[in-house]
């Protein structure tokens, strides 16, 4: 692997004279393998076994990096080492947690001990009789799609990278501020349990930021490919295309100065198309949220809130009209949570959540699914090894329709179309929500006529989907994600996936800024 | 020995242990993070999950020839592998400052002085407090989240400074729900937190809570959207205030354009006169040291008699901008801050809100345009319609999209004499510190879209 960079050589003049000389730590790989001893979880379970009527051990070792370079500068370089070990004990149907980094067989005893403490503490004020029917003995691998593993490149040329994207971001000395980010996660996390589960997962994760804020006077303006950190895959470094994010570097820097110069969104009711990566937030927060049983259960009801979804409206609820077709898809390659089992174990398979518009089933693992008597899927997990899993949005996709992008913005007569997140909020039962978004254009006779600032809309859930026109086809899929949601006491931040075609919804409550 | 005299103990060793290892030209901030908590999660008075995390996380900034790298770890406490850890990880560091280009705003290590300040706390085993927990609640709908134990916050480097801040405390966040009396489910929201466990307290604690609940029964009434006048509780205006962390108050953020108070930061507008915030460290939340273990005073006024006095600027922004630090940390949020009380009498603000919306509590905040300082959210828990300065009526749940100059500028009419102490509850990857203190304020307008 040559270890640098070959970029165009007016771009090599801007840079700092220290960056260009060559010394042999300019090979150190990008890639960073602590030095840590091969965690043996068979072992480690023989230490716990007899601490509880059953035990189980999910063992995560995660190793982050973050990479920012700001106007061609270096803004952030970090590398963050996780490893720990979440202890389950089982005791009179209570199952309680004890987290540890000490993967010693003293650690591992005295989490061990912890976890059985509390849950026989508890036992006697448990809402539901667990057995180990919700932590089924599944054995099995799951590998993500990673072609090009970390090492593929040195940390040098990724910079060089990052910093050649920068500088395409700044396409005006209006661009005064042009940020370069990308985060490269590996994932190891195995799990074990004393009724004979034994699962093995790895996995490279990926996300990328890359904005522009364009400035003249007073006002400012910024532009991102597809919103804060919204591309996010499982992947290695061939999701870095870096020609292709240049020239959307580019088109980001000119979208800012457009933005400068354009109107305000105008205040009315509208038709509205919604891009991919606006689509990955109202999915998210309309179809995703709304529909985790815990929730419904109201576990979550002093946090993040209830949910306007009954029990008894599974099969029964029109969630939006029939061209609504929403799925869990944990085996979608490279979507941003995919996994072969959730954190309890229960092997995790494709099911429809709202099929023709139908509401047919939520997001719960096996511990919901029992406590309700309703069919989930497999979504028990935890942010980390310590956290206690729960019931989280995974893979929430929305499958494509048959309407070309074109086809859709031909049959507006006046509308708005709006791409990219930068607001959300929804109230706690997830019915009233507002978005707002980075850049938007308006839609006159079929054509897109002006660019539009400011975006907002608002809407009903239910309505909102029910409203739903028309869908893209599947030319116009595209996969996105976040690693940021958040849920859960003691709160957890979570990656989930989003893919979904633009879709054009009628007569929406749109607006602009100011006041 | 207790967890945090183990912490210590372990923490100084491994200092000194990386700082010897130093080459000339290197240096090293050393950033604890470490908690002994028990999370216990209640859904009607039952225990939904009980957690026991004990962690250390070790922050490591190191710097040689302008160049910077951050690093961290979860530490195992066991001293000679961790030892091993820090060293490999410094290796890597050493091996990334040859091949990254310079950091102009990095700034070098100084050192900052030293601190000791630790807060013991005095509480049940969690065994027997789960149930005295889940018996006080039971016949309730009672769910949120006991969190206990201890809570470390450390900073040393190789220029020698050296802080340590312990607490042991607890929290009882919780809601109540209800069903009214036209079949809406309805709820309130309260929080207990200490250092010392008195069943009594929290006996008092829920019964307010159920006096409160008791007001939601009532059938509740839908207002049409439009303007009203508004009380905002405390709870509310907390919520409005941690949204000030979103860049609000962020002099890096001010200088990048996406400041939300940039026309106040311009002088372009301003804030009521009676509005006054600052960062109060004496409020005892947090430690005044941040992650660099840079000391910020123990006040820092930021809005003044409605008038923009100071933002918070880290050290890095102090280097790139050629302005003074103030001790804030990276992000330049808020970690202790004081909202100044005002004239009214708490139990005379509803007879100045005469007519309009009480609002307890609000959820989901976003700015909707940062230009105009606006903000939408929602309203939650007890919020009520007030009618000639008495409550009429729960209300169904409003959206509201308003802007802060018409909160805070001239349409704030009062704000309460009292003001209450809201310690941080979010537990992302561990117990936070910090929090806010925070007076109810009655405003002449305030928006809602839906």
């Amino acid at each position: 692997m040559a270890a640098v960079a070959c970029l165009p050589r007016q771009n090599q003049a801007k840079w700092p004279l220290r960056h260009r000389c060559a010394h042999p730590d300019m090979k150190t790989s990008l890639a960073f393998k602590p030095d840590f001893a091969e965690f043996d979880i068979h072992r480690a379970l023989s230490w716990i076994a007899g601490e509880a009527d059953w035990v189980g051990l999910r063992h995560v070792q995660e190793c982050a990096q973050r990479r920012t370079v700001r106007n061609l500068r270096p803004e952030h370089n970090s590398i963050v080492v996780e490893r720990g070990v979440m202890v389950e004990a089982w005791v009179d149907g209570q199952i309680a947690y004890a987290g540890t980094c000490d993967l010693s067989e003293p650690g591992l005893r005295a989490a061990a001990r912890r976890a059985a403490k509390l849950a026989r503490a508890s036992a006697r004020f448990k809402p539901f009789e667990l057995t180990t029917t919700q932590r089924p003995p599944s054995r099995g691998r799951f590998a993500g799609p990673a072609l090009r593993g970390f090492d593929s490149l040195s940390l040098h040329e990724f910079t060089d990278r990052l910093m050649e994207a920068c500088r395409r971001l700044q396409v005006s000395n209006k661009i005064v501020n042009a940020v370069a980010e990308a985060a490269l996660v590996e994932t190891h996390v195995q799990y074990a349990s004393s009724n004979g589960a034994d699962i093995d997962q790895r996995y490279l994760s990926v996300s990328g930021h890359f904005a522009a804020t364009a400035q003249d006077g007073p006002d400012t303006q910024s532009r991102s490919l597809n919103g804060p950190v919204a591309n996010c895959r499982q992947a290695g470094l061939e999701y870095f295309d870096f020609e292709a994010i240049g020239a959307g570097c580019e088109r980001v820097g000119r979208q800012a100065l457009e933005l400068l110069a354009a109107e305000e969104c105008p205040s009315e009711r509208l038709d509205l198309i919604l891009a991919p990566d606006q689509m990955l937030l109202q999915i998210h927060e309309s179809i995703g949220h709304p529909l985790e049983l815990d929730r419904i259960l109201g576990d979550e009801r002093n946090f993040a809130g209830w949910s306007f979804v009954r029990p008894q409206d599974f099969g029964r609820l029109r969630y939006g009209s029939t061209l609504l077709n929403a799925c869990f898809d944990p085996a979608q390659p490279g979507g941003f949570a995919s996994y072969g089992f959730d954190d309890g174990g229960a092997p995790a398979t494709f099911e429809y959540l709202i099929k023709d518009g139908l509401l047919l089933r939520g997001l719960g693992g096996l511990e919901s699914q029992a406590r309700l008597g309703l069919p989930g899927v497999a979504n028990f997990r935890a942010a980390g090894w310590n956290r206690a899993p729960v019931d989280r949005i995974a893979n929430v996709n929305l499958e494509p329709g048959n309407s070309p992008f074109e086809d859709m913005v031909a049959s507006v007569e006046r509308g708005v179309y709006m791409e990219s997140n930068i607001s959300w909020s929804i109230d706690d039962y997830r019915e009233k929500f507002q978005f707002g978004c980075e850049y938007a254009r308006l839609i006159e006779n079929g054509r897109f006529t002006k660019v539009l600032k400011n975006p907002n809309y608002r809407g009903v859930t239910v309505p909102f989907w029910n409203a739903l026109k028309r869908v893209g086809d599947l030319q116009s899929l595209q996969s996105f994600g976040t690693p940021y949601c958040g849920k859960g006491e003691p709160n957890q931040m979570i990656r989930v996936g989003h893919a979904s075609p633009p879709c054009l919804f009628a007569q929406v409550d749109v607006f602009g800024g100011g006041r | 020995m207790s967890f945090v005299e183990t912490q210590c103990q372990q923490f100084d060793w491994l200092a000194e242990a990386a700082f010897a290892g130093l080459k000339p030209g290197e240096a090293l901030n050393l950033a604890l993070s470490a908690e002994d908590q028990t999370y216990v999660r209640f859904n009607n008075a039952r225990v939904r999950q009980a957690t026991g995390v004990a962690q250390s996380r070790l922050g490591l900034t190191f710097q040689r020839e302008a160049r910077q790298l951050r690093l961290a770890l979860a530490l195992s406490g066991q001293p000679a592998r961790d030892l091993a850890a820090v060293r490999s990880l410094l290796e890597r560091a050493r091996a990334e400052t040859f091949v990254l280009p310079e950091d102009p705003f990095a700034t070098p290590m100084a050192n900052n002085g030293a601190s000791d300040h630790r807060h013991g706390g005095d509480y049940p085993d969690t065994g027997g407090w789960i149930g005295q927990i889940a018996e006080a609640a039971a016949g309730l709908d009672f769910t949120g989240l006991l969190a206990a134990g201890p809570q470390i916050r450390a900073a040393r480097n190789s220029a020698g400074q050296s802080h340590w801040f312990s607490t042991d405390s607890f929290l009882i966040d919780y809601s109540l729900f209800t069903v009214n009396e036209t079949g809406e489910n309805k709820a309130v929201k309260a929080l207990h937190a200490d250092r010392q466990w008195h069943p009594e307290a929290f006996a008092a604690n829920l019964e307010d809570a159920k006096r409160q609940l008791e007001r939601l029964r009532r059938p509740a009434r839908s207002l049409p959207p439009g303007e009203y006048r508004a009380y905002l509780a405390p709870a509310a205006v907390e919520k409005i205030i941690s949204l000030f962390s979103w860049d609000a108050v962020s002099y890096d953020a001010w200088k990048k354009g996406r400041c939300a108070l940039r026309q106040l930061a311009d002088g372009e507008r301003v804030f009521a006169e009676d509005f006054n915030l600052r960062e109060n460290f004496r409020l005892g939340l947090a430690p005044r040291f941040n992650s660099l273990g840079e000391v910020a005073p123990a006040e820092v006024p930021l809005i003044e008699r409605g008038r923009l006095q100071s933002l918070q600027v880290s050290s890095r922004s102090a280097k790139e901008y050629g302005v003074p630090a103030n001790g804030a940390d990276t992000g330049e949020g808020l970690r202790c801050c004081e909202v100044a009380g005002g004239g009214l009498a708490e139990a005379d603000a509803l007879e100045k809100l005469d007519t309009g919306v009480y609002l307890g509590n609000l959820h989901y905040l976003n700015w909707s345009d940062p230009r105009t300082a606006r903000v939408t959210g929602m309203t939650r828990y007890a919020c009520f319609w007030v009618e000639n300065g008495k409550i009429a009526a729960p209300i169904r749940d409003l959206r509201f999209d308003e802007s802060l100059y018409r909160v805070f500028g001239p349409p704030l009419e009062a704000l309460t004499r009292e003001t209450y102490l809201f310690p941080a509850t979010d537990t992302y990857h561990g117990r936070a510190l910090g929090g806010c203190k925070v007076p109810g304020a009655v405003v002449g307008a305030f928006r809602f879209t839906l």
